[in-house]
């Protein structure tokens, strides 16, 4: 699949230090397709206008471009309806206002929040921040030492006074496609809903919400090949109906009052101010590009990429890889001894090799690693064995490098 | 880019060989600064007499660029008055910011002048520096 998808991507054709760009590191954003690139600037060319107000032509093309999105996200998570779907800014706004929204008026002392310690602070913060306004407990999923889930220590964290367990479906940094079903099973059985982090499971696999039967579903538009600052936010259908808006001005209202004002239904009340049009209009050609070559074929792929960089670094003396010994995803976090993941991403940038050092927004997870940091390569659809052995080429002689200047 | 113009042997060096690694009891001035992007962290700790820095010393985790620059700025600063410190500090924000500056104190520092080729390091070198200014401003314990 690969040589037409990597030519539709203008980004990737470039030279970095005097090299070809190897874009690894699509965990933290993926690069757009001329599609999205394409559609971005057609909308603003012919269609720009608000949306929901305008009586012109612009105005109902650019609602038209906005909501078609919605039902594009719709499909595309196989939501039951369109109007399951709040447009936010991304992941985190959508996980906010899940605990702002929904866990803000519901909970109380007594009450249990369950999450994992492999969560973004994204869908970390919230949740913690949200116990210490309202007096609940957050309880924590222990990790088994590869950094899996067992159920039966879900069974053993989620109990009848548990109101919120939330999970992220695939790790950023261990490549885990966490057991979000089952989880959602054990946490409706306790009378909890069940909220997922989907930012790195929507660009890479097939998702099916219903499946699931996730209460709230959370996306960012980014890293599936769309614009940044958009995203958003699956809610079943009777729980977004019960809760209030926490922003309020235009757009979202149904009639207001000098003292008093009411809302338009959800998702729409969730979305005051103008929104990002052109977020959506971009993640609706994302999603588009992504449906017409297959999200199973896009998985594959990447399971492979990630399989092959792995048994290549195994190659390398000295490389430890954080997680489980098998990817189903394209994301490998490691270490090389006696070189910092600083270090390391400075050397590799210097091959033109795009790779992430750091924390990954995951500080309590590189406690449990017992790493203070980590540097991780992730692949997409358009990476390639030549990117993968490109990488391990520049990390032999990182570690060459290294060897000689510290020798 | 080359990269020698960031790691040279002085560097790697300081890193492998640090300087002034350890920590002083209670009586010292403690500073203990992260750097919230990627995690790198120091404890650096002074011991102070009238205005005077009498010793340094650090602890901490982080790359090569920002130990080896703790490692330095440390044997930079011993025995110097604050306003001395200070002039050197000032000094390290000039050489990060490409300035043809000298530190006739301790030449070592100069091997750092690399680092301004690689914005994105920058902050890494800056850390121990900026430890260093946050524990002479203050006279008491921070953080």
């Amino acid at each position: 699949m690969n040589a037409q998808i990597r030519e539709q991507f203008p980004i990737l054709h470039q030279e970095v230090n005097g090299h070809p760009l190897v874009y690894l590191d699509n965990a933290a954003t993926s690069q757009k397709p001329r599609a999205v690139l394409d559609a971005l600037s057609h909308y603003y060319e012919w269609d720009n206008s608000n949306v929901h107000r305008g009586v012109h032509t612009l105005g109902t093309r650019a609602t038209d471009a906005y909501e078609g999105a919605r039902e594009k996200v719709a499909r595309f998570i196989n939501a039951a309806r369109s109007e399951e779907i709040v447009f936010t800014r991304g992941t985190t706004t959508a996980l906010n206002l899940v605990a702002s929204a929904y866990g803000g008026p519901r909970l109380q002392a007594g009450d249990e929040i369950v999450i994992t310690p492999m969560e973004h602070h994204s869908n970390l913060i919230p949740w913690q921040q949200l116990a210490l306004r309202t007096g609940a407990t957050l309880k924590y999923i222990p990790l088994q030492p590869d950094g899996n889930i067992d159920l039966a220590d879900v069974e053993k964290t989620i109990t009848p006074n548990t109101k919120i367990v939330s999970v992220v479906y695939v790790s950023n940094v261990l490549g885990v496609v966490n057991p979000v079903k089952q989880i959602a099973e054990i946490a409706h059985r306790n009378g909890a809903i069940m909220v997922v982090d989907g930012a790195q499971s929507t660009p890479h696999m097939k998702v099916d919400v219903q499946d699931l039967d996730c209460d709230f579903y959370a996306l960012s538009s980014h890293k599936m090949c769309g614009p940044t600052g958009f995203g958003a936010l699956y809610g079943k259908r009777q729980l977004l109906a019960a809760m209030e808006p926490i922003e309020f001005g235009g757009e979202m209202i149904n009639d207001v009052g000098l003292y008093e004002s009411d809302w338009k239904d959800a998702p729409w009340r969730f979305e005051g101010g103008t929104p990002i049009i052109s977020g959506a209009v971009g993640l609706g050609a994302a999603i588009d590009f992504l449906t017409e070559i297959g999200m199973d074929k896009i998985e594959e792929h990447e399971a492979h990429l990630a399989t092959y960089a792995m048994e290549r670094m195994s190659e390398i003396e000295g490389i430890h890889i954080y997680g489980p010994a098998k990817r189903k995803v394209g994301i490998v976090t490691f270490n090389l001894d006696g070189v910092h993941p600083h270090d390391l991403a400075t050397v590799l940038d210097t091959y033109g090799i795009a790779i992430r050092a750091g924390h990954h927004c995951c500080q309590p997870l590189m406690r449990w690693l017992e790493a203070s940091s980590t540097a991780r390569a992730s692949f997409y659809l358009y990476n390639n064995e030549q990117d993968v052995d490109r990488f391990i080429d520049a990390l032999v002689q990182t570690k060459e490098y290294f060897g000689d200047a510290i020798g | 880019m080359q990269l020698d113009d960031l790691y040279r042997r002085v560097i790697m060096d300081h890193y492998k060989n640090p300087r002034n690694r350890g920590t002083f009891g209670d009586e010292a001035v403690t500073v203990n600064l992260n750097n919230p992007t990627c995690g790198d962290r120091i404890s650096l700790q002074l011991l102070i007499e009238d205005n005077k820095i009498i010793d340094a010393k650090y602890t901490g985790e982080g790359c090569s660029i920002s130990m080896s620059s703790a490692s330095m700025m440390t044997e930079a600063v011993k025995g110097r008055t604050y306003e001395e410190a200070l002039d050197i500090a000032t000094r390290f924000s000039a050489l990060m910011k490409g300035e043809d500056v000298q530190f006739d104190e301790y030449e070592e520092i100069e091997a750092l002048s690399g680092v301004n080729k690689f914005p994105a390091r920058i902050k890494c070198a800056t850390l121990a520096w900026n430890a260093l200014r946050k524990g002479i401003g203050e006279d008491s314990t921070t953080n």
